[in-house]
């Protein structure tokens, strides 16, 4: 365990804080209701370090100037909410085109359209799978507390250097603007748990950025150094330059899928709660899993014994995990704020349909009394 | 001697895919030879570029290239020149590219007036796509979209840019391959947003259908429409009218850029300036 401090914040602030102390030096966005804060406080804290936080004329340009940073080398991170995730999603595509690595903070809000503003949902989860045309493999790790709106923005941070593409932190509505006492990890403990990007360092003739193995990502070196390569959205070739041979093409994409699919191991966490001794399983994530705690220690007081199965990675999602506890337990109960988006990842890792729902789209959180009801019907 | 080109030039990607006798090529040349008057070393600049055209220009010059998506190019050369003030961003857009779908980054790059070149290759058509209207097809003439003649009135890229606040905003054509040599170089020079628009012909998917099959035809066209800004000042607005101003419209050297603004936050937020005050930026009118 490493070492920890308490601090007394909100979801939204801990996450810019994170990414500063995840050595994230440049923000690019634009106002969106509930995630603002994200760009309120790291917009003071960057130019305090030397870095720069910019707030773009829109969506689509605070996620170009992000990745644009991010290209030239930096650590860099863009915040929005739903509607905003809409309007960046081609350039998140480029992003896993080109494996420019980013952290993309989305608090969700009810949807779709301009939905609820200032009300929760986890209306988002479906699009953080696919914000994009085209096919890529996303991750994308959600908070379900408030120290994790700390430590999931590190992670994402470390994840996004590692696997070189975009990583989604989810937050919602109800996360973001909880403020309270977090028990977070130190800032020398997160400074020590950093790995940067790799880099070539041989002859910048022999630099191939994207001339990896199949299971790799690329390998970007950081602009102005010497290597001058090119970044594009079109298929490319080992150099980076654009191609349409056919074997190019199949493995260039190939490649985006199978260096997170080999690895999923080092992306995937997952928390349990008393599912050992339990009759009936509850998966949840978020800030429902939260109320799903609270009913969990209620029923359970009345002799139901209930645990929870909660994913923290959403994206690659845990389906051989899934799979074994589909195999264990007979009643399954699915909770999300919103329509069941999840649901069909949970049937789908299960292999089986009979999976009991509960979900909610009014804008209103959970209330472990809706939870404790409903597995009172199982 | 002859200019060596070859020092700037991904020499292995030629031939360009741009046609035969198309306007991006001596573009290219020009910027070649501005870059190389001006001095910067090739891993200190970054060239980045859009969608069209004008996007496959990042690729055929030996810097640090992005080819980004339709009409961000601002955007992302704005997330590069303020993570790494000290190096050299220079934007290419076309003109459907950068007024079009990319219109509010052009403005907003603009009035930001942070220091970068925006590079606007104008030739009047969606030319890669096969003959849409752009903003700048002039009224009347004939478009694979709109087959009855263009109804959209025309666009002036460079009143735009000064409206929006550009510090430097000039015009040249590729009938001038110095005096497009020389605005570059000047626009790059120039601390601030410097935006250029250069016009170009495209033969092949405006002149075909607009009676100018060949590139001189077209060209000849836009030797027709433009004119220097000494001789536009001295015309009566009638005379003005659908004619473009060549020359530098505008270059204001007091407007503060804003990776420079933004060293003076970086030092309020260390405690070593007090907050900045409205008065200094109060400027005389």
């Amino acid at each position: 365990m490493s070492a920890t401090r308490e601090i007394i914040s909100s979801g939204n602030e801990l996450a810019a804080i994170a990414s500063v102390d995840a050595g994230c030096m440049f923000f690019g966005g634009y106002p969106l209701t509930p995630s603002s804060e994200v760009m309120h406080v790291i917009s003071d804290l960057l130019p305090k370090i030397g870095g720069a936080a910019i707030q773009m004329e829109d969506e689509i340009a605070g996620v170009a100037a992000a990745i644009g940073a991010g290209m030239s080398g930096v650590r860099t991170l863009t915040a929005t909410s739903g509607p905003g995730i809409s309007l960046k999603a081609e350039n998140l595509g480029l992003a896993q085109m080109c494996e420019v690595p980013l952290v993309v903070i989305n608090v969700m809000r009810g949807g779709p359209s301009t939905g609820l503003p200032t009300r929760v949902s986890q209306g988002d989860v479906a699009q953080a799978k696919n914000p994009s045309h085209g096919d890529y493999k996303s991750i994308t790790v959600c908070a379900g507390n408030l120290a994790e709106c700390y430590t999931e923005t590190v992670r994402a941070f470390n994840l996004a250097d590692r696997f070189m593409q975009p990583v989604f932190v989810l937050l919602d509505e109800t996360i973001g603007h909880m403020h309270a006492k977090a028990e977070i990890p130190t800032v020398e403990a997160v400074k020590a748990g950093i790995v940067p990007r790799k880099t070539f360092d041989g002859a910048p003739e022999d630099y191939l950025p994207y001339g990896v193995e199949q299971d790799q990502p690329a390998v970007l070196n950081p602009m102005f150094t010497g290597y001058r390569y090119h970044y594009t959205g079109l298929h490319h070739d080992g150099s980076g330059f654009p191609t349409e041979e056919i074997e190019t093409c199949r493995k260039l994409i190939d490649r985006l899928f199978q260096k997170v699919e080999k690895y999923q191991d080092e992306i995937e966490l997952n928390e349990e709660y008393m599912v050992d001794d339990a009759d009936i399983l509850i998966i949840g994530y978020g800030s429902a899993s939260l109320a799903i705690k609270e009913a969990i220690n209620m029923l359970r007081k009345d002799g139901i014994k209930v645990g929870m199965f909660r994913p923290i990675t959403l994206w690659p999602s845990p389906e051989a995990r899934m799979h074994e506890l589909g195999q264990k337990f007979d009643k399954v109960l699915s909770v999300e704020l919103n329509q069941g988006q999840y649901l069909e990842e949970v049937q789908r890792s299960m292999g089986r349909l009979d999976i009991a729902k509960l979900t909610k789209t009014n804008g209103r959180p959970f209330s472990p009394k809706d939870i404790i009801e409903k597995v009172k019907e199982l | 001697m002859a200019f060596n080109y070859d020092n700037y030039l991904r020499v292995e990607k030629m031939p360009t895919l741009w046609c035969w006798g198309c306007g991006d090529g001596i573009i290219l040349k020009s910027f070649i030879r501005a870059v190389e008057k001006i001095g910067w070393e090739k891993d200190d600049v970054c060239i980045v570029s859009g969608i069209g055209c004008s996007g496959r220009f990042s690729s055929y010059v030996d810097f640090n290239t992005v080819h980004t998506t339709h009409g961000r190019t601002i955007a992302f050369a704005t997330g590069i020149k303020l993570a790494n003030p000290d190096k050299h961003v220079v934007c290419v857009a076309g003109d459907g590219d950068g007024l079009a779908i990319g219109g509010n980054h052009t403005i907003h790059g603009c009035r930001r007036n942070i220091d970068m070149t925006m590079i606007l290759i104008n030739n009047f058509i969606y030319g890669l796509t096969n003959s849409q209207t752009s903003p700048t097809t002039p009224q009347g003439m004939w478009t694979v979209s709109q087959k009855a003649g263009n109804i959209d009135p025309t666009f002036d890229a460079c009143e735009l840019a000064i409206a929006a606040g550009a510090s430097f905003v000039g015009r040249e054509t590729v009938n001038s391959p110095k005096k497009m040599e020389k605005i570059m170089l000047q626009a790059m020079e120039h601390k601030g947003f410097s935006f250029l628009d250069i016009q170009s012909n495209c033969h092949i998917n405006l002149g075909r259908k607009n009676k100018m099959q060949s590139a001189m035809q077209n060209l000849d066209w836009i030797d027709s429409i433009t004119v220097s800004k000494k001789k536009y000042d001295a015309m009566s607005p009638e005379e003005q009218l659908n004619l473009f101003p060549t020359g530098i419209l505008k270059q204001d050297t007091e407007v503060r850029e804003y990776c420079d603004m933004y060293e003076d936050i970086k030092k309020v937020q260390q405690g070593e300036r007090k907050p900045i005050t409205q008065d200094e930026f109060a400027k005389k009118i």
